[in-house]
């Protein structure tokens, strides 16, 4: 406490200028927030003016201003009552102060059909707001679709402008962030919207595995709009503001005759626990704004970049004793692997990607040692860990996406194998588990692999293995590196034979430990767990000039 | 064998004399956790050999690493593993331990156990089962404390047989009076009764209670104590017929008839009341042949009459400040005497040395009726040894999993100094230097306590926590000037942590700044920090002004509707449940009980509804915050 003292009486300016608003452990609701009135104040409706007598300088300011409340006040208080806040608000707390730099302010839509050429159809910058800015620090392209405007409509202009930013995001290097708040095509401009639609996915395929794209879903969006959040590499929702769906509740109830709501339909509940298509969710648009920030430190600026190394509190060699202690006496007990993932990680940050989806696997980013790496594990907690259809997908998406970026990967190892069932395979496990397969197989990053314990089967061979280039492979004491259980294997190989406890016995003393798996040279070495993470980080450091490229080719051909 | 820090540290208690003498080549320890740890830990002292026991999910359990030899005694309930006397009998055959050191708790009052090692020659450290016999009932303790001249409360010497009895029983003792069951412990089965109506009511309750809690009905009436502290006198006799009292505990600080804080000596008692206390103690170990360490415990009013209230025939869980203010290791002396050693000390021998307090460290949530257990695995722990003049006794260590199986102790905070002030400013100290983190635990009231102003002045009773805390504990209130701290401190914290995110290798705007914090809270991305403030964890967030002022258009999550639903407000196990779907329950109305650590907690409805659904059966196990029972 008195470090932090010394650091408030030495911050003291700094303070200046936060609000700090406080709630004791008891429920107190916390307030106590000054609505102060936007900084920008203006007259309202200024958008209606003759420019007959106007300077151009006077033009200028008048557009700018314009341009400054979208649709106006009335639908911008419209857009708070709602929970929402306007695309202009979104962008400033999403990028440090002062560092937007707006672009295409003056484009407007050039539709001319059913009176949309008449002034006050005309809104300088239309309905999105374009630019680049910084967050901490680091370049980023940012569009905000304004919600205030036509309903956020996307208008060839609308296209025309994300499409600009993305073309320069790609030549310069940097992420581009998306805030959709859109109701979808502008039905006025017909073929041209689509178009424009096209425009924009066409750029999120070029842009795919050149710089990080993601895609914060802060309102509606629907139709083929989805489609461009969807090729990103991130969905972020907003809970109870923000639909995905590619037809809305009435057109599902007119042709499948289901009743579904919006939010049962395309929610973020629906999308991060059923769907997968969301990634996370978060409580309000502040929330997640800010959680945006956060997790924009974690990314490179672009595959030519290393990943991000950030300055370290939590000392490299540090030992974890807790970790001793946590793979249970009985090897069908669960466990939390996230508990592994928290011990190890630098000060116990954790960012999860899909926390809800999935949940016998774990992916998520953190920091060793101060630098980036991507966590994949097994999480023993949620149906023992198996892989599934579902949690391989959400595996293979992860990995290649951290292969893409030069994030290094630490995969966690506690499989007994993959799910069995009708169900499964009459979805095509084969062809789900195969994605996972091919993603470790083909990712050429740092990959250090700890088993923990179970590694059976095929599963064993998937999960990063040394056979499928794993750099670094260490065994727990705990670790049973096998084709299968006990008891399964004793049923073959003992077939008929009368004591099958005794020859049970015999498989777990010969298989059930990381000797069969160490003398083979499977795996690196046998290590105490409590000095996981001092492995880890030393070992990211000589792999840091790892080098390995895949053999040429136009591209590969995952079997999707 | 690896010297565990987390026992008895030899530094804190000095040793009288220097060489033990020869005792037992092997002492069995039929416990777990702090306890067993620190009776090995006295067994290394000596060059005894020690043997653990323990049940499966316990194989890793500190007290096991420690000792010489540990034997599963079966699976994790007690009943079938630190119970299970058959298991036990076999580890002490198996093993050669000559004696067996009980602990408290579990088997260390019961005579059968007793009885047991004796046939088969295995020396029992503690009194002899006849003492344990006749001081293990409530009406025969009383009749043998009155005829050793101990002052008992004035009450009713035998049982108490029909509703009328009792009422006159209690007009000639005097109102009030309390009614509580012969065979009981723990408060069950007791009633305090102000007239003649609430003593008829009182007896059946109690009556009917009793049958069913220790399956027998006996009563016993007394003169109930008004504002009454709880004050324990140690003793320690041989087998030569030689006593000695090892001055006082003060105790009074319980909740739910559980200690919380104890201290010794007390501030309460004078020289004068102190010795006839003890004389009287020594009295009655002399009166059923006592040998070993014992407690006499008393109530004192608050005119410095005390009565006896029950004398406990074992080591005290709060034994270490008598060993602090004494010098003497209790747990060595208790083997000496089972080996037909005699005393060495006398009574003028026995010094006050300074002052000890100790609180005792639960995973419990002190929010909830001053402590509803949790429980979870310690991903955190670091106890405060850093500091002089601390002994922490516990038997756990960073990794280890509090279970719904045993109690939800961690530890035992002791601190000790010249006076009782400085032992108290070392306790404040050594509660902000404890660091746990991954279980609910009572430190924010511990400290509470020791810091409140009745405490300090000694201004206290039995009821100091309902009295203090009348609507319940809710952490600790901020004045203007630490709310002031606290927002300073979060929000220098928050500024580093951004002014860290943009020191990132190969940054161009780069912002230096030479601030460095260490962080013993946990900071999110939407500025939500928790710190840990003069015990009590606080939220507090912290927000730009300009996220400050856009979070005024979020709108406020609509929270559950509690009153519809029923969650179990801590992990445990489901013993019943009264209702089922479609039945009308009235507000109030019993719907499940939930049984965690020794308690059952009946949970009610909190409106007059239908049931929906029900989420639980009996005999499963449920987490805290798990849906147990949807209403309509």
């Amino acid at each position: 406490m008195m470090a932090a003292f010394s650091v408030a009486r030495s911050s003291c300016g700094l303070i200046n200028g936060l609000r700090v608003s406080f709630r004791s452990l008891a429920p107190v609701k916390h307030g106590a927030v000054a609505a102060a009135a936007l900084q920008t104040s203006l007259l309202p409706d200024c958008r209606r003016y003759s420019v007959g007598h106007l300077s151009v300088k006077e033009r200028i300011d008048m557009k700018r201003k314009a341009a400054l409340v979208g649709g106006g006040q009335k639908r911008i208080d419209a857009q708070h009552k709602r929970g929402k806040l306007t695309a202009r608000e979104r962008v400033e707390l999403l990028l440090d102060p002062e560092s937007f730099v707006e672009s295409d302010m003056f484009v407007e839509h050039r539709c001319s059909d059913f009176g949309m050429e008449q002034d006050r159809n005309k809104f300088p910058g239309d309905s999105v707001v374009t630019g680049r800015g910084r967050i901490n620090g680091r370049l980023v392209y940012v569009f905000s679709q304004d919600f205030t405007v036509f309903g956020g409509s996307l208008s060839g202009a609308h296209a025309q402008k994300i499409c600009k930013i993305m073309d320069q995001a790609m030549t310069v290097g940097a992420p581009v962030i998306g805030l959709n708040d859109s109701g979808g095509a502008r039905i006025q401009e017909g073929v041209e919207s689509l178009a424009g639609y096209a425009d924009i996915f066409l750029r999120n395929v070029l842009a795919s595995g050149v710089v990080p794209q993601i895609s914060l879903i802060m309102g509606p969006c629907a139709g083929g709009a989805v489609y461009s959040p969807a090729l990103t590499d991130f969905t972020f929702m907003v809970k109870d503001t923000s639909y995905l769906f590619i037809t809305g509740p009435d057109v599902v109830k007119s042709v499948t005759n289901e009743d579904v709501t919006q939010e049962e339909l395309g929610g973020a509940k629906t999308h991060t626990t059923v769907s997968g298509v969301a990634h996370h969710a978060f409580e309000n648009d502040v929330d997640a704004l800010l959680n945006m920030r956060e997790f924009f430190n974690f990314l490179p600026l672009s595959n030519q970049d290393p990943s991000p190394i950030r300055a370290c509190h939590d000392p490299s060699d540090r030992l974890v004793t807790s970790l001793d202690t946590i793979v249970p006496f009985e090897t069908t007990k669960a466990y939390d692997m996230l508990d592994i993932i928290h011990a190890i990680v630098d000060e116990r940050d954790f960012f999860e990607i899909m926390p809800s989806y999935a949940k016998n696997i774990v992916v998520g980013f953190a920091r060793m040692n101060g630098r980036t790496v991507g966590i994949v594990g097994n999480q023993p907690k949620v149906a023992s860990g198996c892989l599934d259809i579902n949690s391989s997908v959400k595996g293979a998406r992860f990995v290649r996406f951290c292969d893409a970026f030069n994030i290094p990967i630490i995969t966690f190892v506690d499989v007994p194998g993959f799910l069995p069932g009708t169900a499964q395979e009459y979805g095509g496990i084969i062809r789900h588990g195969a994605k996972l397969l091919y993603a470790f197989a083909e990712a050429t990053v740092p990959k250090i692999t700890i088993i923990t314990r179970k590694a059976y089967g095929g599963a064993y061979d998937v999960m990063s293995s040394k056979h499928l280039r794993g750099d670094v492979n260490y065994a727990w004491p705990s670790a049973e590196v096998a084709v299968m259980g006990a008891k399964g294997a004793v049923q073959i190989i003992f077939r008929g034979k009368e004591n099958q406890a005794e020859a049970e016995a015999e498989y777990v003393e010969k298989f059930a430990n990381p000797f069969p798996a160490a003398v083979r040279g499977f795996v690196d070495d046998i290590i105490e767990p409590a000095t996981t993470r001092k492995k880890i980080c030393r070992d990211l450091e000589v792999l840091a000039s790892k080098k390995q490229v895949n053999p040429w080719k136009k591209h590969a051909n995952i079997p999707l | 064998v690896k010297k565990s820090r987390r026992c008895v540290g030899d530094k804190n208690t000095k040793s009288v004399f220097c060489l033990p003498p020869q005792t037992f080549d092997k002492i069995l320890i039929a416990n777990r956790g702090e306890i067993a740890c620190r009776v090995i830990k006295t067994c290394q002292k000596m060059g005894i050999k020690s043997v653990a026991v323990h049940s499966d999910v316990d194989a890793s359990a500190v007290h096991v690493k420690m000792a010489d030899e540990a034997v599963c005694v079966g699976p994790a309930p007690t009943s079938k593993s630190y119970l299970n006397m058959d298991a036990i009998m076999d580890a002490i055959r198996s093993t050669g331990a000559q004696a067996v050191h009980p602990g408290y708790g579990f088997l260390s009052e019961n005579k059968e156990f007793a009885k047991r090692l004796a046939a088969e020659g295995v020396t029992f450290i503690g009194p002899d089962t006849h003492a344990i016999m006749a001081m293990g009932d409530k009406i025969e303790s009383k009749l043998i404390a009155k005829a050793a001249k101990v002052n008992t409360i004035p009450g009713f010497d035998g049982v108490v047989e029909t509703a009328d009895d009792a009422v006159k029983i209690a007009q000639q003792i005097g109102y009030p009076v309390m009614i509580k069951a012969s065979a009981g412990g723990g408060g069950k089965g007791m009633r305090i009764a102000w007239n003649d109506e609430e003593t008829r009511e009182g007896f059946r309750f109690s009556s009917q209670e009793a049958a069913s809690s220790f399956g027998d009905d006996r009563l016993l009436i007394e003169k109930y104590i008004d504002n009454p502290r709880h004050i324990e006198i140690q003793v320690l006799a041989d087998k030569h017929g030689n006593a000695l009292w090892l001055n006082e505990r003060e105790c009074s600080i319980q909740r739910r008839n559980q200690k919380v804080v104890e201290e010794a000596p007390s501030t309460f008692l004078d020289s004068v009341t102190r010795r006839a206390m003890g004389e009287q103690a020594v009295q009655l170990a002399k009166a059923v042949q006592y040998s070993s360490a014992g407690t006499v415990e008393f109530l004192v009013d608050s005119k410095k009459n005390f009565y006896f209230l029950e004398m406990n025939t074992r080591l005290q869980v709060e034994h270490p400040i008598t060993e602090c203010i004494t010098g003497l290791d209790l747990v060595e002396q208790m083997i000496r005497v089972a080996k037909g050693y005699k005393l060495l000390h006398k009574q003028e021998d026995i010094p006050i040395n300074g002052w000890a307090i100790e609180s005792r460290v639960y995973a419990e949530d002190p929010y909830k009726s001053f402590g509803l257990p949790s429980i979870g695995r310690l991903s955190q722990y670091q106890e405060p040894l850093n500091l002089s003049n601390v002994r922490v006794d516990s038997g756990i260590q960073e990794g280890s999993d509090i279970s719904i199986y045993y109690d939800p102790m961690i530890s035992k905070l002791v601190t000790y100094g010249a006076t009782r002030a400085e032992a108290l400013s070392k306790m404040e100290d050594a509660l902000d230097n404890y660091v746990i983190r991954g279980v609910t635990h009572n430190i924010p009231l511990l400290r509470e306590i020791i810091t409140h102003p009745r405490f300090i002045s000694g201004d206290i009773s039995t009821n100091f926590l309902p009295e203090v805390y009348p609507d319940g504990f809710k952490g600790h209130q901020l004045e203007v000037g630490n709310r002031r701290e606290l927002l300073a401190s979060a929000a220098a914290l928050y500024i580093t942590a951004q002014l860290r995110s943009q020191k990132v290798l190969g940054n161009l705007s780069y912002l230096d700044s030479h601030v460095a914090v260490q962080m013993i809270f946990c900071i999110d991305a939407s500025g939500q920090i928790v710190l840990q403030y003069l015990g009590t964890s606080f939220k507090v967030r912290v927000l730009s002004k300009l996220a400050a002022e856009l979070n005024s258009y979020m709108p406020e999550k609509v929270a559950e509707d509690t009153s519809s639903i029923l969650r179990s407000p801590m992990p445990g196990s489901v013993v019943a449940v009264s209702v089922k779907p479609g039945d009308t329950v009235a507000e109030g109305q019993e719907i499940c009980v939930i049984e965690a650590m020794k308690m059952q907690n009946s949970l009610t409805a909190a409106k007059q509804a239908k049931v929906k659904k029900v989420h639980c059966k009996p005999g499963e196990t449920v987490g805290e915050g798990d849906l147990l029972v949807e209403l309509e």
